[in-house]
């Protein structure tokens, strides 16, 4: 198919791992926006989510307030961002938190919601405070859910930390922007494979990270209820 | 009782299939509608006989001049459907090359160089015209140029020129090392971009920096400093606004760039041909310049300064 | 602000929103039915929708210029594919759904393999669904608008525009617009679903939600 043969190509000229312009800089540049995105993100999202499943209200709310958090239009945002505040780091991270927001906190609430009541009774009767119990049962439980909805949002992020590109930036959506302004086929479908990849790269990691932190038994459990 | 509860269901399923499928249909047909509402229809099919697609780039001042084309058409009886926006030059030259675009105002001086003849050393509006006219492909052909002209250039902050007493390109020799250059992503790889600095004044540039089409992503990384130089379009308003200069040009890196109707013969008539040369007869870089403000900095409607032109120059639309 | 012209490219929009998810929940069914009916088929179905995900929208649009001309379906058939990765899951998660015993009572009442298919599993099925068309639906209408970058109409082309002429009015009201837009075909949606499920309209809105909640949970698991 064409499409790979030009990929190939420009991915395999030399010129391009080279320079200011370089793939391994663009890569690095790219890795940055996701990076602080998702962080900002989680860092919103997840004390949201877990509180919320909690203590068990607005459920209905959050499902459906992250549903229309989707029609946000992401370049639309940018450029609004853009224009209010130039060209600084808030107006594209600003766009892509957003973005990365709903699956985390979907998940993350939901992660906690399910988690069985029997085993909360349990753990309070052992003499757990509420504190404790969210802690040592209720979040643990919730770790395969709570993963599940940052790799999504990883996803979300590494796919459309493109439109940095379109006000000026770096990243991999340079070889988008510029390869559709040159009519550079090659490098537009070579800036799609490397994102592409970064994202089964960035699945795998999640995968690992999974198995590190969610505890043998959990992860057995999470499988059987899936 | 289970069967008329369902029945919907299915009802529901067969009748989404119908209206995507009629909806797949139309939007098969249908092309990009019009500012000035010429092309409703959306059956309709793309440049039948008699109709007219006009095209434009990427950037304001050209998508004003194609509504100008568009509504002097249909002014004059012709059936227009409107493309607008589609991108830099190297994304509708082939467009309109196969005729899937009828007609494009053009910079003649940019269009011999980025798609036409790259090595060609026509300068002046006469050089460049004859060269055009000898080189485009046989489907192509450009008409009449007007006086007006909207060239590339390199430009810099007064106060950058003033600290380094410039006042045309052949001095930023020594200093061009030092120095970002920016512009609209295809600059690093367009003949007269990059590529003609070097060879015609032999300047390296420090790295260059992709923005856009000398809007405001250029205009403020010029301001701000992220960059020394920007190609900057010469009718841009704000070149006088943000006190820019633009440097000269002695080499003619940068030639004649007269808007100019680039057309697909078989699907232009003499009408078309008539109406379009008299627009090139009465566009001047002064009206073009006072255009360009009106819909940039006063935000004023492209149909409304478009109308209000031809109707000032005597052209129906 | 060129109120006309605003109004045509939000119609555009929508064309450009809504095909994509229900072309996309036409062609779910049957893939959603097979992954079912044949379980070894789901795990490469849900490896290639993970990856067509990660791919970046411009870019499958500049892709399919070279076979689609700059027209309507540049972008309706990649807006097609992402809505496939979200409906498919759904489709199948949909059909799992439907209790054991259900079936087999559908079964034993006569109904063949197809009936029972169209009568009893499809229907049911349709909460789940009906949430995964809800996200198709939504992100598409949002994503159309990027096709603004290549020439294509649609609410994107104010985006670009009022950017160019630092036009903010232009980017408030298509923002505002993209969001009413989807937002109106998911309230469609929900009214839907409450008129084909007559079974389940009980008081209980945390039941309903939390069903919800873990459909739109589990076309995230793909």
């Amino acid at each position: 198919m064409s499409f790979f043969s030009f990929a190939w190509n420009w991915l395999q000229s030399s010129s391009q791992w080279h320079g200011a312009g370089g793939i391994p800089i663009r890569v690095l540049q790219h890795l940055g926006y996701t990076g602080l995105s998702l962080l900002v993100a989680a860092l919103i999202a997840l004390p949201a989510g877990v509180l919320i499943g909690h203590f068990g209200r607005g459920g209905f709310l959050v499902v459906n307030l992250a549903n229309a958090w989707r029609a946000i239009p992401t370049l639309g945002l940018l450029i609004l961002m853009v224009s209010l505040l130039g060209f600084s780091v808030l107006a594209w991270l600003i766009p892509l938190v957003v973005l990365a927001i709903p699956p985390i906190l979907v998940n993350a609430y939901e992660g906690v919601a399910a988690v069985d009541r029997d085993l909360k009774d349990a753990a309070r009767g052992m003499g757990m405070t509420d504190w404790q119990v969210l802690r040592k049962v209720e979040i643990p439980v919730a770790l395969p859910l709570i993963m599940l909805g940052l790799r999504t949002g990883a996803i979300f992020v590494v796919a459309t930390a493109t439109i940095a590109a379109e006000i000026g930036l770096g990243g991999l959506g340079r070889y988008i922007i510029d390869g559709l302004a040159t009519n550079n086929y090659g490098e537009v479908a070579g800036g799609a494979a490397l994102v592409v990849v970064l994202a089964l790269l960035i699945q795998f990691a999640f995968v690992g990270l999974r198995r590190l932190v969610v505890p043998t038994p959990l992860r057995a459990m999470a499988r059987a209820d899936n | 009782m289970m069967r008329t509860g369902y029945l919907p269901v299915k009802r529901g399923v067969l009748a989404g299939v119908a209206v995507s499928a009629a909806l797949t249909l139309a939007a098969c047909g249908s092309s990009s509608s019009s500012a000035s509402g010429s092309s409703s229809n959306p059956l309709a099919p793309t440049a039948s006989t008699g109709t007219v697609v006009v095209g434009s780039a990427n950037f304001p001042e050209n998508e004003l001049l194609a509504t100008i084309y568009s509504m002097a058409l249909q002014g004059a009886g012709v059936n227009v459907i409107d493309k607008f926006n589609i991108g830099a030059r190297e994304v509708y030259y082939p467009e309109i090359e196969k005729g899937a675009i009828t007609v494009i105002p053009e910079y003649n001086g940019a269009l011999l160089a980025t798609s036409v003849d790259p090595k060609s050393t026509a300068a002046t509006t006469a050089e460049v015209n004859a060269a055009l006219t000898a080189k485009l492909p046989a489907s192509l052909e450009i008409l009449n140029s007007s006086s007006a002209q909207d060239k590339d250039s390199v430009t810099v902050t007064q106060a950058f020129a003033k600290a380094h007493h410039l006042t045309s390109i052949s001095q930023l020799g020594p200093i061009a090392k030092t120095m970002v250059i920016g512009g609209p992503p295809e600059f690093k790889t367009r003949i007269d971009g990059l590529v003609g600095l070097k060879d015609h004044y032999g300047l390296t540039f420090k790295s260059f920096s992709p923005l856009d089409e000398s809007g405001p992503i250029s205009l403020a990384a010029l301001v701000d400093g992220k960059v020394q130089a920007a190609d900057i379009f010469t009718t841009t308003p704000q070149l006088i606004t943000d006190h820019l200069v633009a440097l000269a040009d002695p080499k003619f890196n940068f030639a004649a760039q007269n808007v100019t109707p680039l057309v697909y013969k078989k699907h232009v008539s003499s009408t078309v041909a008539n109406t379009l040369n008299e627009i090139s007869a009465k566009l001047t870089t002064v009206g073009l310049l006072a255009m360009d403000k009106a819909v940039i900095l006063d935000h004023a409607p492209y149909n409304t300064v478009a109308a209000g032109w031809l109707k000032a120059v005597g052209i129906k639309s | 602000m060129n109120w006309p012209q605003f109004w045509q490219y939000t119609a555009a929009n929508a064309l450009l929103g809504i095909v994509p998810a229900v072309a996309g929940l036409a062609i779910s069914i049957p893939v959603g039915i097979a992954c079912v009916r044949w379980r070894w088929l789901y795990g490469p179905v849900l490896s290639a929708t993970s990856i067509i995900y990660a791919i970046p929208s411009l870019a499958l649009f500049v892709v399919l210029i070279a076979y689609t001309g700059l027209s309507n379906l540049t972008v309706i058939i990649p807006l097609t594919l992402f809505s496939l990765c979200v409906l498919v899951p759904n489709v199948v998660d949909g059909l799992r759904s439907v209790p054991e015993p259900v079936r087999q009572a559908a079964t034993a009442m006569g109904f063949g393999t197809i009936r029972r298919l169209v009568q009893v599993e499809l229907p049911l099925a349709v909460p789940i669904v009906i949430a995964g068309l809800r996200v198709a639906v939504v992100s598409s209408i949002s994503l159309a608008s990027v096709s603004g970058l290549i020439g294509v109409a649609s609410l994107g082309y104010f985006f670009i525009d009022g950017l160019q002429r630092n036009f903010n009015e232009e980017i408030y009201a298509a923002i505002v617009a993209v969001i009413v837009l989807a937002l109106a075909c998911d309230l469609i949606l929900v009214l839907a679903r409450w008129l084909l499920t007559p079974w389940s309209r009980k008081p209980g809105g945390r039941a309903t939600a939390n069903a919800e909640g873990a459909q739109l949970l589990q076309e995230q698991s793909a």
